[in-house]
């Protein structure tokens, strides 16, 4: 593999790989990197392997559908680095990454984020014992290993993802012990709104009502308007408290909890390097900001997909392709004639029915216990950080100096914007005001002796 | 915790965990391989010695870390687990892999 690539793109998810083609079908040779084993992004991940044909039949036609597009960009003959993850970016650009414990770096006239999302940290007293994990961490066993939960689960949190994974582990023989949803009341009624809006993305409330039908067919045991959820164990999670809307506290045996309150766009490589952001109410993270072309506020450095604020698979690819056209055009080429129109209709389907899923699904902001852990790395209280913030008025960067909150190895990806609700609490600011940690690199833990070894421009092993 | 379906018919592997003889399958994470064999974890915590279980499975939240094949602390979720992979669990802080 040569060195020569004007063009780098971080994540080989949807939009990553729809870039990649869209760029390889435009004669242009981009250069792939992504930390996964293969490419898929998290929707469509492992969606080449070998599974049961009931795990293939509850994960659906949308990942079959991946399948099918990782085999494309396979295909397409773009240059793609798997297992490889940046952990600097320098302007200019000099883009600097790990494979094989190995260092490397490379320079590139453009670079294309496409790195997606996490699921928002739920911080609840005892979300650190194991037994506990994200819905999307359990979607990706079923995934890869065909792997679920060997007892009935809870679940507890908001958003389309627990009703799609529940539906998803029922398929396969799975067993729910409850779904405690923390969505809060009135849905309807926030959505109404932009229900009118929305009419050309019917497709995809249409099929969220068919899961609620069919959820409710199945007998889930399912308890709205949920609060003060607990785990509680010693060395494992033993049982889950929850109160009701009546105010009832409830204590239920539990060996497995899988939380969701939503995804984040990730968000470390563009801090790190600068770029603005607006803090989005709706979806309750920072968004950074992107022009027409998915360009941030750094010339030559893009991005596409979840990375560019919440919307899915669909709307990922659509991105995908018009911030290749972009970049294409930055560097100088000429766009095929109706490339861009049929790119720019796509995204505008796929966004239609956000603003209903963001409605209906509005980020937490209910008061984070006092015990519960905050920084899972350094194993910080939401006590002590409020205690912190106290003692040393300031932003999230004090409070990072002062408690070392963040500075572990996940470098403030767990507690980020925990942080920055307790701080806009306790100070009376805005989401916004408040701010993140100042990000640096590197943005993921390198071994010393990777750094030793590294040379510039070195071939990738 | 957890459990891995009726195979899909794809040949199984050995792994060692702590030294004992653990099956894996293609595909599978060593994260995934953590977790369905008990205790479920991959380390406890170099701060408060805590025990800590894959969380995130995607490379976010650190949790999953453990030895591979002499290497410490490296994200089990994100590696594919291989024949004869030696995995050991972490206890508190260990010496790192310079
Ligand atoms: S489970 Fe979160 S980083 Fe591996």
């Amino acid at each position: 593999m040569t060195s020569e690539h004007d063009i780098l793109i971080v994540g080989a998810g949807p939009a990553g790989m729809a870039a990649a083609m869209q760029l390889a079908g435009l004669g242009l040779s981009p250069l792939v990197i992504d930390e996964q084993p293969m490419p898929g992004g998290q929707i469509w991940r492992a969606s080449e392997g070998a599974r049961p044909d009931a795990v293939r039949r509850a994960l659906g036609p949308d990942y079959a559908q991946g399948a099918g597009r990782v085999a494309e960009f396979r295909n397409s003959g773009v240059d793609y680095l798997p297992g490889t993850r940046m952990w600097h970016l320098e302007p200019g650009f000099q883009v600097f990454m790990s494979r094989d414990g190995a260092a490397f770096s490379r320079s590139c006239r453009a670079v294309l984020l496409a790195t997606g999302a996490q699921e928002r940290p739920v911080p609840l007293p005892g979300w650190t014992l194991p037994g506990v994990m994200t819905v999307g961490a359990a979607q990706i066993l079923l995934k890869t290993s065909a792997q679920i939960p060997d007892q009935p689960v809870w679940i507890a949190g908001s958003g389309p993802l627990p009703l799609l994974y529940i539906r998803q582990l029922l398929a396969v023989g799975g067993k729910v012990a409850g779904y405690l949803d923390t969505t809060p009341r009135g849905g309807a009624g926030r959505a109404l709104p932009h229900a009118a809006a929305a009419w050309r993305g019917r497709g995809d409330l249409l099929k969220g009502l068919k899961w609620l039908r069919e959820l409710r067919r199945a007998g889930l045991r399912w308890l709205r308007g949920v609060g003060d959820i607990r785990a509680l164990g010693e060395e494992r999670i033993e049982a889950v408290c929850y109160t009701t809307p009546d105010g009832q506290l409830h204590r239920e045996p539990a060996s497995v909890l899988l939380l969701h309150e939503g995804v984040v766009p990730s968000i470390h490589a563009t801090l790190a390097m600068n770029c603005d952001h607006l803090w989005s109410d709706a979806q309750g993270c920072f968004v950074p900001q992107v022009d027409a072309w998915g360009m941030t506020s750094v010339e030559g450095l893009y991005l596409a997909g979840d990375g560019a604020g919440i919307a899915g698979a669909p709307a990922a690819e659509a991105r995908g392709r018009i911030a290749a056209l972009g970049i294409a055009q930055w560097l100088g080429h000429r766009l095929p004639e109706g490339a861009e129109p049929a790119a720019r209709a796509a995204l505008a389907r796929a966004l239609a029915s956000r603003p209903v899923i963001d409605a209906l699904y509005p980020p937490p902001d209910d008061d984070i216990a006092d015990e519960a852990v905050v920084c899972r790395c350094e194993e910080l209280t939401a006590g002590e950080i409020r205690a912190a913030a106290r003692l040393h008025r300031g932003g999230p960067n004090q409070v990072k100096a002062y408690t070392r909150c963040g500075m572990g190895p996940c470098q403030g990806r767990q507690c980020g914007y925990s942080v920055n609700r307790l701080l806009a609490a306790e100070y009376g600011k805005s989401r916004a005001e408040t701010g993140f940690f100042r990000i640096r690199p590197p943005l993921k833990p390198v071994r010393l002796g990777e750094l030793a070894a590294l040379q510039e421009g070195r071939e990738a092993p | 915790m957890f459990r891995q379906l009726a195979d899909s018919g794809s040949p199984s592997f050995l792994v060692y965990i702590d030294g004992s003889e653990t099956v894996a399958r293609p595909g599978d994470t060593v994260a995934a391989v953590l977790l369905r064999t008990a205790p479920g974890i991959a380390r406890h915590t170099p701060v408060g010695e805590t025990p800590r279980a894959p969380y995130c499975m995607m490379g976010v939240c650190f949790d999953c870390l453990a030895t591979v094949d002499g290497e410490t602390s490296v994200q089990t979720c994100l590696v594919e687990a291989r024949p004869g992979m030696r995995i050991q669990r972490q206890k508190g802080k260990v010496r790192i892999t310079p």
